[in-house]
């Protein structure tokens, strides 16, 4: 499913990843922890083929992620949830979700009952379908987010950092989501500091520091 | 084949949405753009029959300074909250979206245009002889502005600084547009004795280069 050999990334000229060696089954959910600057929002990125890899091998659903025609190909069929939401703000909630799905790859436009049970999923309320995003709170956002990708089905899931902005509400949908989409046969990885929390969704545990792989609890 | 023209129709349609909702065209640019036609105005005197022999040239001026804020705009909106980070992950071909975005920019030039068409013969007094070279020329520069802003304001916001560098970048490789427009409006407006379909030539392969060019290039700009 995903397969780093050696894998060095650059932010710029800065090397966020100093030679990466993870493999990632299908079916898996894995925590990537570390401080801040290990490497983990880097490595989300190089596995959604936002980043080529400068030197080693990176290999995601059967795509190496060193041509850029690859990692192109690969992103349809990857989710990544990062620090920003991607939504437009003169743009209702529905027409958002509907706008990422489409643009993800989803051939015809998914049905109103679609976007409203992924609302639902992520406990947002139908009554906001038509509210446009610029009114709604932070975490609305973050969910609205969610739902965009939920509307999808991706086979791999790249979460950075889910729970933030969350109530504990929210972050309980989020936990349920992961739970639902490793349920459904799909592959999770989820960057967190809220380790207690997630550690319950998930036995492996990656630490990163220093731009590289420091312990590996499947190891 | 499909796939990009469904793409490029998906973002250029939202990039309309966005547009009709917020309403910046309509109610900042459009009205910039019938006070660029007044100040000009003003600054000649408002001695019509000078009016008439500039309008061409005032027209496609401020053609262009409306463009530079429609594309601003057309950047701005994927700037916002990481959209175009979503866009780059989505697999969407770079030349389907670039194709996409031009798009909306250029209606809503053709939009601006049809209004400053309107101001310069009120204001001006212009009379259209031609109207066909008229429509060609509008149709042509628009394509030639769209393509062109859109492929710069790509490069002028991946360098971060994109307000300011923006006009500087773009200003001086649309010269060529000015120029070909305002001589082929010179013909259309009988404000001039010159042959604009010529003109129009110059404006087609600009078009189509500037259409090819930013298709090809789109993609390492985003990428970046």
């Amino acid at each position: 499913m995903v397969e780093l050999n050696a894998a060095v990334a650059l932010l710029g000229r800065f090397p966020a990843l100093t030679g990466v060696d993870l493999r990632i089954e299908a079916g898996e959910t894995v925590l990537l922890q570390g401080p801040n600057g290990a490497g983990k929002t880097t490595l989300l990125r190089l596995c959604a083929g936002l980043l080529a890899p400068e030197s080693g091998t990176v290999t995601v659903l059967g795509h190496d992620l060193a041509a850029g025609p690859e990692r192109r190909a690969v992103r349809r069929r990857v989710a990544l949830l990062g620090h920003s939401t991607g939504l437009y703000e003169d743009l209702t909630v529905a027409e958002n979700v509907r706008f990422w799905a489409r643009a993800g790859g989803l051939d015809v436009e998914p049905s109103v009952e679609r976007v409203v049970g992924a609302l639902q999923r992520l406990g947002l309320d139908d009554g906001l379908l038509d509210l446009p995003v610029h009114r709604l709170s932070a975490g609305q956002r973050r969910r609205t987010s969610l739902a965009a990708l939920v509307v999808r089905r991706p086979e791999l899931w790249l979460l950075d950092e889910p729970h933030a902005g969350l109530d504990q509400a929210g972050r309980k949908v989020v936990d349920e989501l992961i739970g639902d989409a490793v349920a459904a046969g799909g592959t999770v990885v989820v960057s967190s500091h809220e380790l207690e929390r997630v550690r319950l969704l998930s036995p492996r545990v990656v630490t990163l520091a220093g731009g590289t792989v420091h312990r590996d609890t499947s190891s | 084949m499909s796939r990009f023209l469904a793409d490029a129709r998906l973002v250029a349609a939202k990039d309309l949405r966005i547009e009709a909702r917020s309403r910046v065209v309509l109610n900042q640019v459009a009205p910039f753009a019938l006070l660029v036609l007044v100040l000009f105005g003003f600054a000649l005197d408002a001695d019509q029959r000078t009016l008439r022999a500039f309008a061409p040239g005032l027209f496609w001026v401020a053609v262009l300074l409306c463009a530079l804020l429609a594309i601003q705009r057309s950047v701005s909106v994927e700037q916002a909250d990481g959209a175009l980070s979503g866009l780059r992950l989505s697999g969407m071909s770079p030349a389907a979206l670039f194709v996409g975005k031009a798009s909306a920019v250029f209606v809503q030039l053709v939009v601006l245009e049809v209004l400053l068409t309107a101001g310069i013969i009120v204001l001006y007094g212009s009379e259209v002889d031609q109207p066909l070279l008229v429509f060609a020329t509008g149709l042509l520069a628009a394509v030639a502005v769209a393509c062109t802003g859109t492929l710069y304001g790509a490069l002028a916001s991946g360098l971060g600084v994109r307000e300011t560098l923006l006009p500087i970048l773009l200003l001086p490789v649309l010269a060529p547009v000015l120029i070909g427009a305002t001589r082929a409006f010179d013909d259309a407006l009988g404000s001039a004795a010159v042959d604009g379909w010529s003109w129009l030539g110059l404006l087609a392969v600009f078009a189509v280069v500037a259409t090819a060019g930013g298709a090809l290039a789109f993609g390492a700009l985003v990428e970046e």
